[in-house]
Formats: structure tokens, sequence, C-alpha cells
């Protein structure tokens, strides 16, 4: 693998950089990892690397707050390194990297060893814990070993903590050490053998559902376990409708609830399954148009905290199993942010994207700024980012240089075989997507140029 | 990517259903000469490729195959390498490499055929997949039913199932032979009920066409047909019921329910039926009772479903078994005549 090599002067030069009023033309330039200016017109420096931002808008660095790299143990579907590098050209320079690998990251020595992967990696690699030992449900992590390390997001993802007594001991023990839970929604009980949501198209297709219920059921549990106990609580990727409306309510009350969404649960419908092919099958599962609106509106008032890939990488064999025993899970990292440009921004004057589901001409639209809260500001929070390393903060001089530079007119169509990803699963292979990643500056390293990864 | 199969009923609509049926007609002929023979796909070859046990829908393809000359070969799981790990991918690709025309899948997977479709070049009809389809069943309850109203009324066989009342009884929701009748006979114009306990419904049948009821008793005087599903036991273990004598007691054509049914209504089951659970020895023995001709008549429906496909066309009159009537067949030319029983 190639050393980094960060030159000392980069120049974005042309774009138009994204501010809460709206895009404002402006160069940036950054010196030794750190943005020393922000003015309308910057003369290249002797030696500085010059990056073409014209045509583009320049923002931080995304920060993606759920992502599956499968190292250690599948690393036949994924590396750090090769995840590090999808999320890269997908304008990512942080992701948080999901303790569901084998074995799990449940460990001190399992967060340190990933540490050692992630220092190597194109973009900053966290580390989430779980919070039970082997994610197996039944004794809590050892949180403050891990949180001593920097861990600051612990998870069962892929799993909900089932045990609701189990539950509220970690939150109460989380609270004081200053670290957030992230809890998948599911009631196992409720979504048992369901391999898609459950409602009119499985029932036609055959196809065992998982009720909303399941989903719901344990978002509901666990805002009232933060009322009880005071701790932080993240839900990962919400995906129906009620469960959207529970956590405003829950944040309408002061309580500490930060929510994601993934920018398939805003644009695909359970009608994808039609075909029976397994890379859209997904966990929490792709649901009716009503609940996509609802995720979306969710994200459009803020409800929802942030978007969120949950790209979680498989074999190609693994999805070619038959549909109910091929594994949930797709990718997401390289096309991300155009689908939820497209879901949340696109209008009548961009073109709103053929595939996108359930799309309501009267709903509101994100602006590029809001899109980059959701993308950015917001997961850097939640996962700590923003201060530990000054992910998802505003270009100003002074600030860590994470920057995305984004073509907002660029179409593209998504060939799974150009991914930089070890597989192959995403469901919007063949789709036409609005809005291209060109450069992805990770701590003043640039780390993609013209939309190509560096190292 | 392969030609057009059958993988659901909806794959025919009104018009296919009843082009099936009618070559069903011809082929039925066939099935009743002293060689039950054509030439029909001589050199073309049907595989059945079954990764779940069954051994009627197996046989019943195979003699049809045989009967319209077609070579057949027979893949199952049981005794291939499946066992030994290999992927669906694969083992389809295999088959598929030996040149078939048609691939017959049954698969306990919803979708399986579909996915196969998508890998192979042959045409692949869904011989039942998990609890989504099995269409060539609804297609020979369609024929059975039409061919014992027709007897009964003394007139040619109809091309519909116009207000016919048609009550589908148990397990709809992990049934496809349920998914597909509801289809078929909603197609061909008849009023299905579906009825059965809440828990062995669909989540929703929203679009169906259909009504739910749970009481038997109410809805055996308003029907002319009650189709019987079969009730598997696991559903004890996923406490869908609490016990198979409440089942029977509630939704079984028991002996006590026999004594009060309109001496017309017609029974049907696509087997294999569980006597003295879903069914009662004296119902299931009975003249009112479907179930013997629905198997006999799979032969002549798969016929029509095999023809339909690889001979692009509707078969000339078959004329008769014999080498001279093997070269007056259709199958040389591949393209059928226009004639038809």
């Amino acid at each position: 693998m190639a050393e980094p090599v960060r030159p000392r002067r980069v120049l974005v030069r042309g774009g138009r950089v994204v501010e809460p009023s709206g895009p404002r033309r402006a160069d940036v330039l950054v010196e030794d990892g750190t943005i020393v200016a922000v003015e309308a017109t910057i003369a290249a420096p002797p030696g500085a690397t010059v990056l073409d931002a014209s045509g583009c808008v320049v923002g931080p660095g995304l920060v993606d707050l759920h992502t599956h790299l499968r190292e250690p143990g599948r690393e036949d579907a994924e590396t750090v390194e090769t995840g590090a590098r999808a999320a890269a050209l997908g304008g990512y320079t942080a992701v948080v990297a999901m303790p569901n690998t084998e074995p799990a990251t449940d460990s001190a020595g399992a967060v340190r060893a990933l540490q050692v992967l992630g220092a190597r990696a194109c973009v900053e690699v966290a580390i989430a814990g779980a919070i039970t030992v082997g994610r197996a449900g039944e004794r809590l992590a050892p949180f403050a070993e891990m949180a001593g390390l920097g861990v600051r997001l612990f998870t069962d993802d892929g799993r909900g903590v089932q045990h609701a007594g189990l539950m509220r001991r970690a939150l109460e023990y989380a609270r004081p050490l200053g670290i957030v839970l992230a809890e998948h929604c599911e009631d196992e009980e409720l979504a048992a053998g369901g391999s898609m949501h459950e409602g009119a198209w499985s029932s036609r297709l055959g196809i065992p559902g998982q009720p909303a219920i399941a989903e719901e059921a344990m978002v509901e549990r666990d805002i009232g376990l933060v009322r009880l106990t005071g701790a932080p609580l993240h839900l990962l990727h919400l995906s129906c409708a009620r469960s959207v409306a529970l956590v405003r309510a829950a944040r309408a009350e002061g309580l500490p609830v930060t929510a994601e969404a993934t920018p398939h649960h805003m644009s695909l419908t359970d009608a994808e399954l039609a075909g029976y092919d397994p890379v859209f099958k997904v966990n929490p599962p792709l649901r009716p148009g009503a609940d996509l609106a609802a995720v979306r509106a969710g994200v459009l008032d803020g409800t929802i905290d942030a978007v969120a890939t949950d790209h979680a990488p498989h074999p190609p064999e693994s999805k070619e199993e038959p549909f109910d025993l091929a594994p949930p899970g797709m990718t997401g990292l390289e096309t991300a942010f155009a689908v939820a440009y497209g879901a949340l921004c696109c209008d009548a004057s961009t073109g709103v994207p053929p595939w996108l589901a359930g799309s309501d001409p009267a709903q509101r639209r994100a602006s590029i700024a809001e899109l980059f809260a959701a993308m950015s500001g917001a997961p850097a929070r939640i996962a700590g980012l923003d201060v530990a390393s000054g992910q998802g903060g505003a270009l100003r001089p002074g600030a860590r240089a994470h920057l995305c530079v984004v073509d907002l007119d660029a179409r593209w169509t998504v060939d799974p075989a150009a991914s930089a990803s070890r597989s192959r699963n995403t469901p919007f292979a063949g789709r036409e997507l609005v809005g291209r990643v060109r450069h992805t500056v990770c701590a003043g390293e640039p780390v993609v140029v013209d939309g190509k990864a560096v190292r | 990517m392969s030609r057009p199969g059958l993988l659901s009923v909806a794959d025919l609509g009104r018009g296919g259903i009843v082009e099936v049926l009618h070559l069903a007609d011809s082929f039925a002929e066939v099935s009743e000469r002293a060689i039950p023979k054509v030439p029909a796909l001589r050199g073309k070859t049907v595989a059945t490729v079954f990764f779940e046990p069954s051994t009627r829908t197996r046989l019943s393809f195979e003699a049809a195959a045989k009967r319209l000359s077609a070579d057949t070969m027979s893949f199952a799981a049981a005794t291939s390498s499946v066992t030994k790990g290999e992927s669906l991918r694969d083992t389809v690709e295999t088959v598929d490499a030996l040149g078939v025309d048609v691939m017959v899948v049954r698969h306990a997977s919803s979708g399986a055929p579909a996915q196969v479709a998508r890998w192979v070049d042959a045409c692949v009809v869904n011989a039942g997949d998990g609890q989504h389809e099995h269409p060539t069943q609804a297609l020979l309850d369609c024929f059975t039913l039409r061919e014992a109203l027709a007897a009964r009324a003394g007139s040619p066989p109809a091309d519909d199932l116009a207000g016919v009342r048609i009550a589908i009884v148990g397990d709809v929701r992990h049934s496809r032979v349920a998914r597909s009748c509801v289809l078929a006979f909603g197609a061909l114009g008849a009023r299905v009920t579906l009825v059965g306990p809440a828990t062995l419904m669909p989540p929703t049948t929203q679009g169906w066409g259909v009504e739910v009821r749970h009481d038997l008793d109410e809805v055996l005087p308003e029907i002319d047909v009650c189709y019987l599903l079969r009730l598997q036991s696991e559903r004890l273990r996923e406490a869908l019921l609490p016990s198979l004598g409440e089942y029977s007691e509630r939704f079984g054509l028991t002996r006590d329910r026999a004594r009060r049914l309109d001496p017309d209504l017609l029974v049907m089951h696509p087997g294999p039926m569980i006597r003295g659970l879903e069914i009662a020895s004296g119902v299931a023995d009975s003249a009112r009772s479907l179930v013997t001709r629905q198997v006999h008549n799979g032969v002549a429906v798969r016929m029509a479903v095999l023809f339909r496909l690889l001979a692009g066309g509707l078969p000339s009159e078959p004329t008769g078994a014999g080498p001279a009537a093997d070269e007056a067949s259709p199958a040389g030319s591949g393209q059928g005549g226009a004639r038809h029983g």
C-alpha cells in the first residue's frame, strides 16, 4: 500500500463553499492539514496542489455513522482498506466501523487491532464497540476500557439488545462514561423469520415478513429507557413512519435521543422485491411509500439527525442464494450522497430521479447546507468526531481540512463493477444518479481527485 | 437470461389460461389413446430440477414431457452435489449447460425459479416455490373444475368459471397453491372466498379480489366448490394454532360436516391429503371429490404448458400415434398448426 503523501498546500479552486445561507463562491487554501484561508479568489502558492472545483459545491467531508468494514472475519466482502477507499470516493472523510465483525469488537484488544488497520486507511476510521460480549445480548462488554481508547459509540448492530433489563443496565452504566449507545431496533420475536417488510408485497410474494411493529416496539421501549436513565441513545437506520413519530415526540420532550436513516430507506420501496433479487434484501427491510415519505420528512424537520449508509458488503455468491437464505444488506458508501441528494433535495428544477419512490411534490426540499448537515455535521457530533478530529465542521480558517467537493449537475449511472468496495451488492445498479463526488480531502490529503482514488 | 417461462399464473393472464385449457383439451384426448404419445416436442429436452422432495409433481411433468416425445432429465437435490454445498446458481447453470429447453424447477424458497430464470438460457417453469406459487397446479385445478361443471351441465367445457363460488380453506398464508389458485380462479371469473383461522391468512389480501371468512360452517352453504389445503403440523410449533384437533373441528371436512353438505358441492385438494385432519376419508373418496381427476388431468395440463412454451403456438390436431403421425407432427417445423381439439 502506498504511504500517505500529504502535500503541504492544497488549493481547492473555483467552487462554491456550502454555507447555511447558500453556497458562496470561494477558494479554499489548506496548509499542513488545516484550512488557512477561505476567500473569493486565492492565488495558488508555489508548489500547491490545485484541485479544480469549478461547477461544484465544496462542503465538509461526509461522516458515516454506520459502515460495515467486515474486517476481521469477512475480508472476502470488505476490508478496512477497501471500505475506506469506497468511503473516500463517496465523499466521506470519516466512517464509524460497526462492531459486528468476526470476532466482534467487544474488547480493548479488538479495538486496538482495528485502530492499527484504520490508521493506514485513506479516511478516518472510528471504531464502534459492542454493547454486549460477542453481541450475544447477555453480558455487558467492557465499555470503560474501550472508551479509554477513544471509542465513543457502542452498538450490537445487526441485532437489537433483546432484553429490556439488560438495555437499562447498559444505559445506566454508559451514562457517566460520556459515551453513546446505538440501537438496532428490531424485536426478534416479532420479526422472526421475516425477510422483507410485512405487507401487501410480502403477502403476494409469499415471503414471510417483518412487521413494522418489530422496529417500532423497540424504539418505544428504548425511548422509555432513556427517560428512565437519562443516558443518550442513538437509533440506527429508522425505517417506519411510526418510529419517526416516536422520536419526534421524544425530542419534543427533551430526551437525549438522536436518530439516523439510510439513503435506501428514503428512496426504495418494498415493491423492489417483486423480482426476488436478494440485492434488495436489507435489515430493516425496504418499506412502503408512506414510510419513505415519513423518513424524508423526519430528516427535513430534524427529527432524524443524520443520513447514514449502513454500508453492508456481501460477496456475490451470498447474494445469489435463495431469497430467504441470502444475508441482508446493501453497499452504500459510493452512492449515498447522490441518492440522498435525489431523495431530499431534487425537485422539478433539478429533475426528480425516476427511481425515487413515493415522491411527494408538495414535500419541502432540503437545501444543500441541510444535506451536508445531515451527512457531515450531525453525524460528526453524534460520533464525537467533531471534537476528536475536527470532522463535520464549517469550512473556516483554523479548521481541520476535511473537504468534499461535489458536482451537483453530474449525472452518472451506477456500475457495480466499478465500485472500490470488494462487494457489488448495490441496489442502485444501472440507475442514473445526480450529483457526483469530484474530490475528497481528508486531513489535508487529497484522497480522491477527479473521481479517482489516489491510494 | 432465459426466454419467458411460467413463473406465476399472472404471467398468463386470462387469455393465456384459456389457451392452456384448450391445449390441454387436445392433449387429454391424446392421453386416452392406446399409445398416448405425440411427437410434438421431439428433439427438445425437459429437465426437472427439484430442490425439494416431490414425487407427484415431478412424475407428472416427466409423463407430460414423455408423451410429447421430449427427452427428459431429472435432477433431485437429495442425490446431487447440492448436498456437497454447491450453490443454486452453479447447479442450474450446470444443468443448463447440458442443453435443456425447459427447466422445471421446484424449490423450498419463494422466488427461486425467478432467480434461476435470470441465470439460465432454458425457459423456466415454476413447479412450486416456497410459499409463492404453483402455477401448473392452479391450471390443472381450473381444467378439472371446468370439466366437472361441464359434465354436470351436460355441455362442452366453458372458457371461464364465471359466477362459480369457490372457498379455499386452510393455511392460505403458507400456501403456494392458494396464491396461484386465487389468481387463476379470479382470472376466470370465479368468486373466491378464503376460509381459515386468522393466523393462517396472509397479512393482507388487499388487491387479491377475495373475501376472507373465518367460519367454515357459515360459508359452506354459500359455495359450489370447497378447495381444501394441506395443513403442516409445524404450524403448531409456530403458535399459529392451538391444536390439530381444534383445526380439524373448525376447518376440516369432517364426517359430521359432510352430512350437512349440499349434494352438489364439489371438493378439491391439491394433495397430499391428510385424511382425518383436513378431510374425512368418506369425503375424499366420495363422488363429490375431484381429487383423483386433479392428479389425472395434471399430465394433460403440463403437456399444454410445455407445448405452449416450446412449440410457440397451438398444435395441429394430434392425428394418431406411430411413425406416420410422427412425420406429420408440428414438432419438425416448430410452427404449430392452427387447429386444436
